[in-house]
């Protein structure tokens, strides 16, 4: 049974009503043919209205749609060769990320992701796809390999955040993250960001230092969840929706805020209805980044990551007094 | 700023309004956030804002801090004349900003600039927390960001203060890109021999504990500092076990290999001119 999500109720309802007009008129006297080319045609409509008005909260629930596909779904569509690599060499191996290497169009790459569960069990092995300072240190191990190896580096990103616990906390998660921002900032050779489903604060952004940010359409990026935004302003966890809109976490905010590069389009209703073709779109997009990256020295390189950096923010400069 | 001393249990304590006005005139005295002995004023701020009975580190404005930190008329302010914008439009925000203006005296939640400590030239950043606790929004970053770029181009040290509760949720995403934004800051000053010290003081938590805070060469705290990513309560309700008192303190930190050294405020001064020294003109290798 796959999974409606609260918008798309209207359309889930005339497709079925269709579907049981065309049902009932099968093998009977009765010809419904124009009623059945009506709806059709505001089915059609409905569609239209709906999917090209999206708003901040219906992308909230497509990025956290339980069918939405992964960092592994993508590598194994977009991607040949992929051997995944375990551990920190310091802790464990936390697979909350997957790390490896791979070839993109015949290129060697470094492929980094946060990896959720598909179901309870494997979302539990996986901490629902929220790191341990082990899952950050892998990554940042890979990442080293990846600059010795002069592969460039693609991280897919999806969390919900870091994880927020005890051991967490003990074994140095600001450590280990504010590491990788730094070291990512000063990695030598290109960085590939791509947030395919939700970019919750500091979890997401210790992968997502680069030289290009890229989001897909519905995917959203933000220094808090709704939820807590709602919690944390309104003292209401309940007023999610407004609070989806007021923090401006879409990819067309984050495009507007002057964020991210690039904005992957997605799937009419969702990457989920069609990963074939949602890898096909994000593939072109990488093979455009890699291009253009690939033609830079690494001292281009990393002047242009700063210059990317200096600039983002928004203030004001008075005259000094 | 009599209540500003005060913690928030303090302040709904049951002693009646009449009577904690008889006790503790407004702007003379204060009272210990931890062992509740009252003291002069004067002689709380001669002693650094360490409470001279049990110890106790209270917050400490930034220019106090500048003042204990640096030789007399030594101190020179960069980009003072930053201030924020409201980049998502978020109601309310500018009014919360000119409170505490009023409040503090303070443009924003961090002052920066040089001076020398015991003659040795350095740059500072120092964080308030008394200014939307602190939080980190687009010109914290961005202060900090210019003040580490100067401090590459004049080879100063740079020494940051951080007191700061994480994020500035009013700037959404943009305060996140914070962290990233002083990062590489970091980066490049590192890479090119520059040494930074950060001293966390209470409280360095969430996106500022998980960026430049933690990035210093050496990385040091005050006593009882509060530091740490997640908050204790979303830790317990994930968890679902209560933590120790100790947990995300100095100490806790200091004990789990996350920090070089707990410092006394009394001492941080004296420490930071002999790290200087053994650093003058960046190491002894040429
Ligand atoms: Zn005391």
């Amino acid at each position: 049974m796959k999974q409606v999500l609260e918008f798309e109720k209207p359309v889930v309802e005339l497709r079925e009503k269709i579907a049981e007009l065309k049902s009932f008129t099968k093998g009977s006297e009765i010809d419904l043919t124009d009623e059945i080319t009506t709806l059709e045609k505001r089915l059609e409509n409905l569609e239209n209205d709906i999917y090209e008005n999206l708003k901040p909260w219906d992308r909230v629930q497509i990025a956290r749609h339980s069918e939405r596909p992964t960092t592994l779904d993508y590598i194994e569509s977009l991607f040949t060769d992929f051997l995944e690599f375990h551990g920190d060499r310091l802790f464990g191996d936390d697979e909350a990320i997957v790390a490896g290497i791979a070839k993109f169009n015949e290129m060697p790459v470094t492929v980094i992701g946060h990896q959720r569960g598909k179901e309870t069990k494997e979302n539990i092995r996986r901490s629902f796809g929220m790191p341990h300072p082990e899952g950050y240190r892998k990554a940042l191990r890979h990442m080293k390999q990846a600059e010795k190896f002069r592969r460039p580096v693609i991280c897919f990103i999806d969390t919900k955040g870091a994880y927020p616990g005890k051991a967490a906390e003990e074994r140095g998660q600001s450590e280990a993250i504010a590491r990788n921002l730094m070291e990512m900032a000063g990695l030598q050779v290109p960085i590939i960001c791509v947030v395919i489903g939700e970019g919750g604060s500091g979890g997401a952004l210790a992968l997502g230092v680069g030289d290009k940010i890229h989001m897909l359409e519905n995917s959203t990026y933000s220094v808090i969840s709704p939820e807590g935004a709602a919690a944390l302003l309104w003292k209401d966890s309940g007023q999610a929706q407004r609070a989806a809109e007021t923090m401006k976490i879409t990819s067309y905010d984050l495009k507007e805020l002057d964020v991210i590069d690039e904005i992957i389009q997605e799937v009419r209703g969702g990457a989920h209805r069609d990963i074939k073709q949602q890898a096909e779109y994000i593939g072109k997009v990488l093979a455009d980044s890699l291009n253009e990256l690939g033609a830079l020295t690494k001292e281009e390189l990393l002047e242009k990551r700063w210059e990317k950096y200096k600039q983002i923010g928004d203030y004001t400069e008075m005259e000094p007094q | 700023m009599l209540k500003d001393f005060f913690s928030k249990k303090r302040k709904y304590a049951s002693i009646p309004r009449e009577e904690a006005k008889q006790d503790i005139p407004q702007g003379l005295m204060q009272k210990c956030n931890n062992c509740q002995k009252i003291f002069y004023r004067k002689e709380m701020i001669k002693n650094l804002n360490v409470c001279p009975n049990c110890g106790y580190h209270h917050q400490m404005p930034a220019y106090d801090r500048i003042d204990a930190l640096f030789d007399e008329g030594t101190f020179e302010e960069w980009d003072k004349e930053l201030t924020s914008a409201n980049p998502l439009g978020f109601p309310g925000y500018e009014d919360k900003l000119e409170k505490d203006r009023q409040k503090t005296d303070l443009n924003e939640a961090i002052v920066t600039g040089s001076g020398s400590i015991e003659g040795k030239k350095a740059s500072v950043a120092v964080m308030d927390s008394r200014f939307r606790m602190g939080s980190m929004g687009s010109v914290v970053g961005e202060k900090i960001a210019r003040a580490i770029e100067k401090a590459g181009e004049q080879s100063l040290p740079f020494i940051i203060f951080t007191a700061s509760g994480g994020a500035r949720m009013q700037e959404g995403v943009l305060s996140l890109m914070q962290m990233s934004k002083t990062s590489v800051a970091i980066q490049r000053f590192s890479a090119n021999g520059g040494l930074m010290v950060s001293i966390m003081t209470n409280p360095t938590t969430g996106g500022v504990s998980a960026s430049f805070a933690s990035l210093g060469d050496y990385n040091f705290a005050e006593p009882g500092a509060l530091i740490g990513f997640a908050g204790r309560r979303i830790i317990e309700q994930t968890i679902r076990e209560n933590l120790p008192d100790d947990f995300q303190t100095a100490e806790f930190q200091l004990e789990h290999g996350q920090l070089d050294k707990v410092i006394a405020r009394h001492d941080i001064k004296h420490t930071l001119s002999t790290l200087l020294d053994i650093h003058q003109s960046r190491g002894g290798v040429s």
